[in-house]
This record gives C-alpha cells, sequence and structure tokens, in this order.
C-alpha cells in the first residue's frame, strides 16, 4: 500500500485554477522530486499537503486512510487539521527558523508543546538530530549566528523531531549561496539512506537526478509528466519537459 | 536656601500630577491601543476601515484641541453637565495615545514575516501558541524603539493638562512669575522633565539591549 496517494487535488485562487487535478502517490521510504517552471504550482502544492491552503477538490490518503477531502474541507475544525498536519513535515526556502530560540529549542519547542514525550527524551532526540545534521558545535548559537546552509540544515531537523510520515522540502536550497548548496542537499540525501519518505522541490537538476526514485515535472497546474528519473532526463516524452530541461541545462 | 527647598516641594506637588497623568494613561492606553491594533488588521472590512479613519482623525489633530473639546463639547453641544477636569484630560490622553500605540503595534505585529506562522502552524502548534511562543517576543523588539519615543513624548505632552485648567508643574510655576516674580522655578521644571524622561530612557536601552541576543 502506498504511503500517500494524492487523487485529483484542484486548488483556485479566486477564478485562477492554479492546481488542475493533481495525482500521484509515493510508497514507503521513496524520494520524489518536483520540478517545473516558476509559477507551475509546485509550492501551491505542497502548502495543500500541509494544509496551509486548502484544496477545493481532490482527497489526500495517508497510509490508506483518507485524511483530506476538498468536499468536506469547511467542516474540518481546527484541532483536526493540526493533527493531520503532523503526517507531513515541510522545509521552507526561507527556513523560518524562530530567530529567540537557539537551535536546541528551536527543535525542542514544538514537541514540548504537544508533549509528545519527556522533556529529557525530547532533548536526547534533540541532540541525536543535531548530530545527524553536523550542527553540535552550534546547538546553543541563534539563527543569526548561522549560516544560511546550517539553518537550513537546523529546520530540516525540526521538521524530524516530530516523526512526520512525509518530509517536503520547498526549494530548500534556493535561497542560499551556491557554495552552501552542498551541504543541505548531503543532508537530504542521508536522509534517503535512512528510508525517510521525501517530496522535494528543486531546481537542482544534477540533485534530483541522483536522488529521486521519480520525478515529477509540473507545468501549469498540471502533472505535464512523471516517471523515474532516467526516464524524464534522458527520454522526455512532452515537448514541455524537453523544452524546460534544455532551458535548465543552459543556464548550467 | 529656604525658598529653593519650598519651591522644590510645591513642584514635586505638581509633577505628582504629571505622573499621575504618565502612569493611568500607560495603564489604560497600552491595552486600549492592542485592542485598537487589532481592529486596523481585521479582516471584517467596515471595522478596518472605522477604525482606521478614527486613528486618521485622532492622530491628525493635536491633543490640544480633543482635551478642550472633551472638556468643553459635551457641554456646548448637549448641554450635559461638565466633565470632572481630571477626568477628562485622562480621556483625552487615553484616547490620543491608544492610537499613537495601536499603529506601533501594528507595525510591530505585520513586521514579523508570515513564515513565522507557517512555521509554527506545519509544526502543529495551537493559534495560542504561536502567538505567545514565537511572535510576541519578535513584536516586543520591533517595537521598544517607537514605544520609547512616544512614551518620553507622552511625559512632556502631561503640560498641556493645564489648558483645561488641572495644575501640573508647569501651571505651579507659572504661579511664581505671577505672585511672586520669580522667574527661575519655571526653569527648574525642566530639571524634573529632564530626570524623568533620562530615566525612562535607560530603562528603555536596557529592555533594547536585553533583546539584542536575537535578530529576526
Ligand atoms: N496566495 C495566493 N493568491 C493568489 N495567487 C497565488 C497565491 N499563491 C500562489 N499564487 C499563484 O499561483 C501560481 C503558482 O504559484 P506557486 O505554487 O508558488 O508556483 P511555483 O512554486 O511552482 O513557482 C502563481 O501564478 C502564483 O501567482
Ligand atoms: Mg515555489
Amino acid at each position: 500500500m502506498p504511503i500517500l496517494e494524492v487523487n485529483n487535488i484542484k486548488k483556485f485562487f479566486g477564478h485562477n485554477e492554479i492546481l488542475k487535478g493533481i495525482s500521484f502517490s509515493l510508497e514507503q521510504g521513496e524520494v520524489v522530486s518536483i520540478i517545473g517552471s516558476s509559477g507551475s504550482g509546485k509550492t501551491t502544492l505542497l502548502r495543500c499537503l500541509n494544509f496551509l491552503e486548502f484544496a477545493e477538490e481532490g482527497t489526500v490518503c495517508v497510509k490508506g486512510e483518507e485524511i483530506y477531502n476538498g468536499k468536506s474541507n469547511s467542516k474540518i475544525s481546527e484541532n483536526e487539521i493540526r493533527k493531520k498536519r503532523l503526517h507531513f513535515g515541510l522545509v521552507f526556502q526561507s527556513f523560518n527558523l524562530f530567530p529567540q530560540y537557539n537551535v536546541l529549542k528551536n527543535i525542542t519547542l514544538a514537541p514540548e508543546l504537544m508533549k509528545t514525550d519527556t522533556p529529557e527524551k525530547i532533548e536526547k532526540k534533540a541532540r541525536e538530530l543535531i548530530e545527524r545534521v553536523g550542527l553540535s558545535e552550534r546547538i546553543n548559537h541563534y539563527p543569526c549566528e548561522l549560516s544560511g546552509g546550517q539553518q537550513q540544515r537546523v529546520a530540516i531537523a525540526r521538521a524530524l523531531a516530530l516523526n512526520p510520515d512525509i518530509l517536503c522540502f520547498d526549494e530548500p536550497t534556493s535561497a542560499l549561496d551556491p557554495e552552501l548548496t552542498g551541504e543541505v542537499l548531503k543532508v537530504i540525501k542521508e536522509l534517503k539512506n535512512t528510508g525517510c519518505t521525501m517530496i522535494v522541490v528543486t531546481h537542482e537538476m544534477e540533485f534530483a537526478k541522483n536522488v529521486s526514485d521519480k520525478i515529477i515535472f509540473m507545468a501549469d497546474g498540471v502533472i505535464e509528466e512523471m516517471g523515474p528519473p532516467e526516464q524524464i532526463f534522458e527520454n522526455p516524452q512532452s515537448e514541455k519537459t524537453k523544452a524546460f530541461l534544455s532551458k535548465s541545462l543552459e543556464k548550467i | 536656601m529656604e525658598k529653593f527647598i519650598s519651591v522644590t516641594l510645591e513642584l514635586s506637588k505638581g509633577f505628582g500630577m504629571t505622573l499621575k497623568i504618565f502612569a493611568l494613561t500607560l495603564l489604560f492606553a497600552l491595552p486600549l491601543g492592542l485592542i485598537i491594533s487589532f481592529g486596523s488588521m481585521s479582516k471584517f472590512k467596515p471595522l478596518r476601515w472605522l477604525t482606521k479613519t478614527f486613528v486618521w482623525i485622532i492622530r491628525g489633530t493635536p491633543l490640544m484641541l480633543q482635551l478642550i473639546i472633551i472638556y468643553y463639547g459635551p457641554g456646548l453641544i448637549f448641554e450635559l453637565d461638565l466633565l470632572e477636569r481630571f477626568t477628562a484630560v485622562m480621556v483625552a490622553f487615553v484616547i490620543n495615545y491608544s492610537c499613537y500605540f495601536s499603529e506601533i503595534f501594528r507595525g510591530g505585529i505585520e513586521a514579523v514575516p508570515k513564515g513565522q506562522y507557517e512555521a509554527g502552524q506545519v509544526l502543529g502548534m495551537t493559534k495560542t501558541q504561536i502567538f505567545f511562543k514565537v511572535i510576541l517576543l519578535q513584536v516586543i523588539k520591533k517595537i521598544v524603539p517607537p514605544m520609547s519615543n512616544e512614551v518620553i513624548t507622552l511625559v512632556k505632552d502631561t503640560s498641556l493638562a493645564r489648558i483645561i485648567a488641572v495644575y501640573e508643574v508647569i501651571w505651579n510655576a507659572q504661579n511664581y512669575i505671577k505672585l511672586e516674580g520669580l522667574i527661575w522655578p519655571l526653569f527648574y521644571t525642566g530639571a524634573f522633565y529632564l530626570a524623568f524622561s533620562g530615566i525612562l530612557t535607560l530603562i528603555f536601552n536596557k529592555i533594547e539591549n536585553k533583546m539584542n541576543y536575537f535578530r529576526s
């Protein structure tokens, strides 16, 4: 059974249909990369999965259980949404760490508020996560004392602290200087090796090719093409995919 | 020397009134300002429009005019009894300052990036938790400098109370000119203001430094 099934998601902003029926599924431990030009709806899709936006139509199932249905979205209470959100984690393009807390507290804050565990165990786990993203020396630093790459690694650890079933990344390296993207991509790669199920929106084609089990190419609110990386990158079927890929290769 | 002491005592009494206006204005105008700022950020358009117009009127006219209208207005327009002088002063000051404070609060709240709320949301926090654990301190950090300006302006604005004959420190000092031909007590009041605003400046600097450890 797939861990995630997204079925016919449609999202409107006013009269503009931004997502025009998105469907895909994901097996446990799979990594899917979403590529596509800016404005194609990639961010909106991740925001719908994390319930920062609410799709007007479509369903989302996690481990076979329907957690969202656009038909009945007005009936869900704030509390239910909060619970369902926890199936997903989201790492933002701009990190969004809490500036007034140090690295450790950024990670422990949410679990402590939710009382997922005893404070000691929450802290122990946070320390392990910090080690995993290679920031043990910075554990007491504040976000303003960290580089962008370090901040993004903290943000990843913060999302992992809540054990999401599926971790989403929205262009995790786009706000970084080129020399800092590597350290973040490396962390994501390592997560894949530990069996973490991930959806990564990215412009890093090399990375997408190497890490993903599946590539989704989005254009104008639809999935234009989807398949294993070899197929999408070596043998794209759609004209739009070909045009996009040749353009993004040009840039390099 | 004896004169100096008696003047000091007399002026202190007047400055007591100044402090009273100052403290009571802060006590009422700070929470009221927060409520008004919520009104001016409301998603409900008519409420937002109404609040913003009100704030515009209050900030766009002199406090002195507002004092006079609040004190004499009810009598002249509706033939009601006049408010007690001190009550009128408090009403005018609280309304005026809550509008200024509301703009400071609004500025501070709107300056916190949307991503901070969203980060809290995707981490499963409740709205209340997000406000108190994530947003509030960032807002406070943003509003301390403009607040410090406004509060020091309030110290000096208290002298406007005398326009409807609420006797504060400058009025006391002027009596010495009228009754005894002494000019120096008037200058002496300046020392009271300076000392008080000096203390406030120190306090605000301390708060600002306390929050220097992070940057939004
Ligand atoms: N809150 C919003 N209100 C109105 N339009 C929006 C909003 N968010 C995104 N859009 C529009 O939706 C489209 C897709 O945006 P987005 O999902 O950010 O694309 P991508 O992440 O692929 O660049 C864009 O045309 C954008 O202008
Ligand atoms: Mg985007």
